[in-house]
């Protein structure tokens, strides 16, 4: 790729949605490219990029930022964050809103297997946690992603990364060549596009989210308004998961962690939700 | 070091298996059927099995379900590692003791998280 074409890129998912693109990583950007070319029926991702400054198609642009915010994912990544929910959220929560609705958000869900390994585990924790009533909301930028996600369909290689065997015999079904999550669990989410650096004023209150490995993906600048969107999105008592390795210390002052739960962080009390 | 027997009639996966879970922090023994298999359990009870059903002599699950019945014979962490990928199967498998189940073809990331899951990796 042309350096003027790379710049093009990186400046387009910084502006639509504060994405950190490193122009050095040739092999990224045109394995990310490569197939959205194809998909548009360019030639080649070069004439993508002249077509793109010819006519600055909004569905264009848009389709190269999505494919570049896409990211390999697993069943229970990272397995801790997971037991934390099942094991303290869940019974605390079920506890505090007695009936209340509680409201989980996979916030940037990609190909689904984190908001399906929240509702697997509600599933199965049913019996513990009577009464409760658990809403699961599922967002990505990507529709490609929402797409392949609702389907609920993973190649053997994908259900067999971080989904233990009792759990796949239990919810999912050989179709054909790949495994299909029962109708069941499927339907225990309900999905939407979400740009989380934009407004999310109309997104919703939450009790928990889950936006892992999102914030260091972000530009610097964008990091901190990435945080206070989520900050307003929270119920005051909720919970935060990020990424291991990722902090909201130091880049906002929305967020405390919550000693010896790595990752997870609550509301800080003094944060005004109204901006 | 805890060790793992990797039982295939199939050299070549006993050697991909080998170097992967070398790599996670295991010694190797290996069988090439579940009456070899047997041998070695009898010998020395490794802590996980790494389990191929479908073996000339003895196949992986005639195996697990003597296994089973030896003294110290519930101990070893195991896990399949087949080309069966019915869901019956799989059923049959848990319910005859094994751990973990893996579908082939597999590679390194497969088998680290299955052993993960088992508390082993």
């Amino acid at each position: 790729m042309r350096p003027e074409d790379k710049d093009l890129v990186v400046q387009l998912c910084g502006a639509r949605a504060g994405l950190h693109v490193d122009p050095a990583k040739d092999y990224l950007l045109e394995s990310r490219l490569g197939p959205v070319a194809r998909r548009e029926n360019f030639g080649s991702i070069d004439e993508m990029i002249a077509a793109l400054r010819a006519k600055r198609e909004d569905r264009l642009a848009w389709a190269i930022v999505e494919s570049m915010a896409s990211s390999e994912t697993a069943f229970f990544r990272d397995r801790i964050p997971f037991n934390l929910f099942r094991d303290e959220i869940l019974p605390t929560l079920a506890r505090l809103r007695d009936g209340e609705p509680i409201r989980i958000w996979s916030a940037a869900c990609g190909s689904g297997q984190e908001v399906y390994s929240l509702a697997m585990t509600i599933d199965d924790q049913r019996s513990l946690i009577p009464g409760a009533r658990l809403e699961l909301f599922a967002s990505d930028l990507s529709e490609r992603a929402l797409e392949k996600a609702q389907s609920g369909l993973y190649t053997q290689f994908e259900i067999q990364r971080g989904l233990p065997i009792r759990q796949l015999v239990r919810h999912f079904e050989k179709a054909e060549e790949m495994w299909a999550l029962s109708p069941r669990i499927r339907q225990m989410v309900r999905w939407r596009r979400i740009n989380l650096v934009a407004d999310l004023s109309a997104a919703g209150r939450f009790d928990v989210i889950f936006c892992r490995y999102v914030l260091n993906a972000l530009v610097e600048p964008m990091r901190a308004r990435l945080l206070e969107n989520l900050a307003r999105a929270l119920s005051p008592d909720g919970f935060l998961f990020l990424g291991l390795g990722e902090t909201a210390t130091g880049l906002s002052e929305a967020f405390q962690p919550v000693s010896g739960r790595p990752g997870l962080y609550a509301r800080n009390p003094s944060f005004r939700a109204a901006a | 070091m805890k060790t793992c027997l990797v039982v295939d009639d199939s050299r070549v996966i006993r050697k991909v298996a080998r170097r992967i879970l070398e790599d996670i922090g295991f010694e190797i023994a290996e069988a090439s059927d579940g009456m070899e298999a047997l041998a070695w359990c009898r010998a020395a009870m490794p802590d996980a099995i790494l389990l191929d059903w479908n073996m000339p002599v003895m196949t992986g699950i005639e195996f697990l379900r003597h296994l089973r019945l030896e003294p110290g014979g519930d101990q070893p962490t195991v896990v399949f590692c087949t080309v069966e990928n019915d869901v019956e199967r799989i059923r049959e498998a848990l319910d005859c003791g094994a751990d973990e189940y893996i579908m082939k073809p597999f590679d390194g990331d497969i088998i680290a998280s299955k052993f993960a899951e088992v508390g082993l990796a």
